[in-house]
């Protein structure tokens, strides 16, 4: 019988390490191919990880609690009679986890989180950059991420003692062709396709899944003890993953901002009578936002575009990122094909997205591919800001609370309902006057509601 | 333009080439007096007389001899098959004598002949009459093929494959005959063999098809459009030589192949351009080529199982959307 080495599995594409939430079989216990062997929590959500051979779990090298690089040797499976020590010897100790980026506090107020700026006393301190990075872990074949209720052919076991560095990874030609093309690292991507086959998509999505991602648990605050001038709070892998994601957006992204103020006065009864509707599923303004922008993005394929380097990439589908507050950060499940889906199904299924979101339930795959994304603060009484784009998205649309305001009417002062939003454009895929059409035919949309329904 | 039938516009080519050249004649069963099992030769007895227009004995082997031997003396026969199952009783003449004379005789003799008649399933007409026979001739080095699908093909590629100096295998369709539309009046309209067509533009998957199934991936096309697949098809219409450059031109444009016919998949004509388009845009392919081809069994009487083993829309769909991955999410 085979020794099957347990490695800490690659279950997104921006992962880099994943913490052991808790281990569900003992030491001791029998295993076969399948099962769940314990719960790892990586940068996007908690996932549970499945043996990929039988036997006994001999040895568990990483306890729970303990995080691990991508690779790691965290266990053994092998029959009760097999000699271990030779593949557990060889377990190299954890390289330190992913270090965190500095965070870059200045960026805050532009983060297309609908997160509320904590207090931030540690920026104060001097943060060293992170310290060096352990050894790459050995490459090896990435890993599908189970999904439930579809099962997927798993990847040969990881067999025998000795490394497994040459592993080879799946795709398809034409994925490998843009990754070598636009520098990817294939290991580091998470195939979407048959057997975790890396297709285009998921190149393409590389560096579009915003940074994102839950930790089990909310930073813990101390309660100010007299004296302290300030403490060091460790990042969740969430608030690290943003803090090292949102500088290569802002730096490299040349970004301008249009404003526009939309009447929301129709939309908003519009909404109202939805809603009284028995029977109807509620309907958000946000989700009279995602449609208004999805049938405007149709008109105007320049802003659905992605910069590619030597051209730009128009797309022909609208894949909407919706930009989830969570706790300690956010999360920006995709919501694909948004064109083509009525206000109703946009509702249900941002809403189903939104649940499991803050529930960590998504699956990886619904965190990337968006072509467009939206950030809506306007739960927060936020009257207008702006959002840092996704690459490699073009653009993002920071949308503000409605706000009840004094208008001029015709006869006079009135009371009318106004919304700010603001779409932040990488000047590289268009221009100023493109963003302006494009929000004018969003504000048209939203001012004349009904245009929403057809 | 006028619009007629795939039937009438083969019949329209025949005269026009007749009128045109008084070497071409024309030779099978049931030609002159009957007028074509199918009507094709209709009315050609009547205005070009009995010396061009030949009945013969059910004798396939002997009057496509009779063809090939003409052919070698400088006539340019067009030789009817009832239905091409028949041909099978001339393989020897086609293959081992038309499609080889002009090599075995040092470039001294060459076959412009055409052999034509409907073949692939149509309606319950059980295992001997549905074959896709054009698998039997476009292996054999020395032999053009062309399925035309619509009726200006047909006109343009008939008198295209009466102008060749080739044998021709020209397979025809009893599910097409009926078909109508506009078909170009000019009597020097030809389409040059060996020239795919584009049927429709689309992004996301090239869908090769001809005949009956082009049609069929017409509509599942049209039903993928709904799901947001934009789907391309690529008609070969001559099958050797086939235009490659055209359907690895639109792979490398939309990165997905799907291949459909009705014949049996193994060594079908799915495996030539899956093999050719891998050779060839490899770099540029999302996944792998698709094929929907018959199922491997005789074509049963039944009509369900008729239905069963043969590509349907909905089996082109699912082909269409696992090379797509949207299968599913």
């Amino acid at each position: 019988m085979a020794v099957t080495k347990v490695q800490m599995p690659k279950l997104s594409e921006a992962m880099e390490s994943g913490k052991i939430i808790k281990w569900l079989k003992k030491e001791g216990d029998p295993i076969q191919s399948g099962d769940i062997l314990a719960e790892v929590e990586t940068d996007k959500a908690d996932v549970e990880m499945e043996a990929f051979g039988n036997g006994i779990l001999r040895k568990i090298l990483v306890a729970a609690g303990e995080k691990a690089a991508v690779g790691t040797l965290i266990g053994v499976i092998a029959d009760a009679n097999d000699d271990i020590a030779g593949v557990v010897g060889q377990a190299t100790p954890a390289p330190p986890p992913a270090a965190a980026a500095p965070a870059a506090s200045s960026e805050e107020s532009r983060r297309p989180a609908a997160v509320p700026p904590h207090p931030r006393r540690e920026d104060h301190a001097e943060r060293s950059p992170s310290p060096s990075r352990g050894p790459e872990a050995p490459a090896r074949p990435v890993a599908p991420a189970p999904m439930a209720g579809r099962p997927q052919p798993a990847p040969a076991p990881v067999v025998g003692a000795g490394g497994d560095g040459g592993g080879r990874v799946k795709a398809s030609p034409l994925a490998r062709k843009i990754a070598a093309q636009s520098g990817v690292d294939l290991k580091l991507v998470q195939g979407s396709g048959p057997g975790g086959r890396i297709v285009r998509r998921d190149v393409e999505a590389v560096g579009s899944a915003p940074a994102a991602t839950p930790s089990a648990a909310a930073p813990q605050r101390a309660a100010p003890q007299p004296g302290v001038e300030f403490e060091d709070v460790a990042l969740t892998s969430m608030r690290a993953a943003i803090a090292k994601r949102m500088p290569l957006s802002k730096a490299p992204v040349p970004h301008f901002y249009v404003t526009s103020e939309i009447a929301m006065d129709a939309a908003w009864e519009l909404r109202e009578q939805l809603n009284g509707l028995e029977g109807q599923s509620k309907i958000s303004v946000n989700d009279l936002v995602v449609r208004a922008c999805a049938l405007a993005l149709l008109q105007h394929p320049g802003i659905n575009a992605s910069f590619q380097g030597e051209s730009i990439r128009v797309f022909h589908r609208v894949h909407m990122g919706i930009a989830v507050a969570l706790e300690e950060g956010l999360i920006t499940p995709v919501l694909r094909d948004a064109h083509a889906k009525s206000l109703a199904q946009i509702a249900g299924e941002s809403r189903d997205l939104a649940e499991r979101a803050r529930q960590r339930k998504l699956r990886t795959q619904e965190l990337s591919g968006a072509t467009f994304s939206i950030s809506n603060l306007g739960m927060f009484d936020v009257a207008d800001f702006s959002a840092i784009i996704n690459p490699p998205e073009g653009a993002i649309l920071a949308v503000g609370s409605v706000r009840k305001v004094p208008v001029v009417t015709e006869s006079g002062l009135g009371v009318g309902r106004r919304m700010a939003v603001t779409l932040s454009c990488d000047h590289r895929v268009m221009d100023g006057a493109m963003g302006a059409r494009f929000l004018q035919d969003v504000k048209r949309l939203l001012e004349e509601p009904l245009r929403l329904l057809v | 333009m006028a619009v007629m039938t795939y039937r009438e516009a083969l019949n329209v080519a025949l005269r026009e080439e007749m009128t045109r050249d008084p070497r071409v004649f024309v030779i099978g069963e049931e030609v002159g007096l009957y007028e074509g099992a199918y009507k094709v030769t209709q009315g050609l007895l009547k205005d070009f007389g009995p010396k061009r227009v030949v009945d013969t004995p059910i004798a396939e082997s002997g009057f496509t001899g009779v063809g090939i031997g003409a052919a070698m003396t400088g006539l340019r026969p067009v030789v009817e098959m009832m239905t091409f199952n028949f041909a099978l009783l001339a393989l020897d003449q086609i293959v081992n004598s038309a499609a080889k004379l002009l090599y075995m005789s040092g470039g001294q003799f060459n076959v412009p002949i055409v052999i034509r008649g409907p073949g692939g399933p149509a309606h319950q007409l059980a295992a001997q009459h549905s074959q896709s026979m054009e698998v039997y001739f476009y292996h054999v080095p020395g032999l053009k093929v062309v399925r035309p699908s619509t009726p200006a093909d047909a006109k343009g590629l008939l008198k295209a494959a009466i102008r060749d100096d080739n044998p021709v295998i020209f397979i025809e369709s009893e599910t097409l005959y009926n078909v109508k539309g506009e078909v170009p009046d000019d009597a020097d309209f030809v389409i040059p063999l060996g020239q795919a067509i584009v049927r429709r533009e689309g992004t996301d998957v090239t869908v090769i098809a001809y005949m009956g199934m082009m049609y069929r991936a017409m509509e599942a096309a049209e039903e993928l459009a709904k799901e947001g697949i934009s789907v391309e098809i690529v008609d070969p219409r001559t099958l050797r030589p086939m235009d490659t450059d055209t359907i690895i031109g639109s792979v490398r444009k939309t990165h997905r192949a799907v291949v459909v016919e009705a014949g049996a998949g193994f060594a079908g004509m799915g495996s030539e351009i899956a093999a050719f388009v891998t050779e060839h845009a490899f770099d540029d392919l999302d996944a792998p080529v698709e094929r929907v081809t018959g199922a491997s069994a005789p074509m049963p009487y039944a009509k369900n199982l008729e239905k069963a083993k043969t590509p349907t829309k909905d089996k082109i769909m699912d082909a269409v959307r696992r090379v797509c991955y949207t299968n599913g999410g």
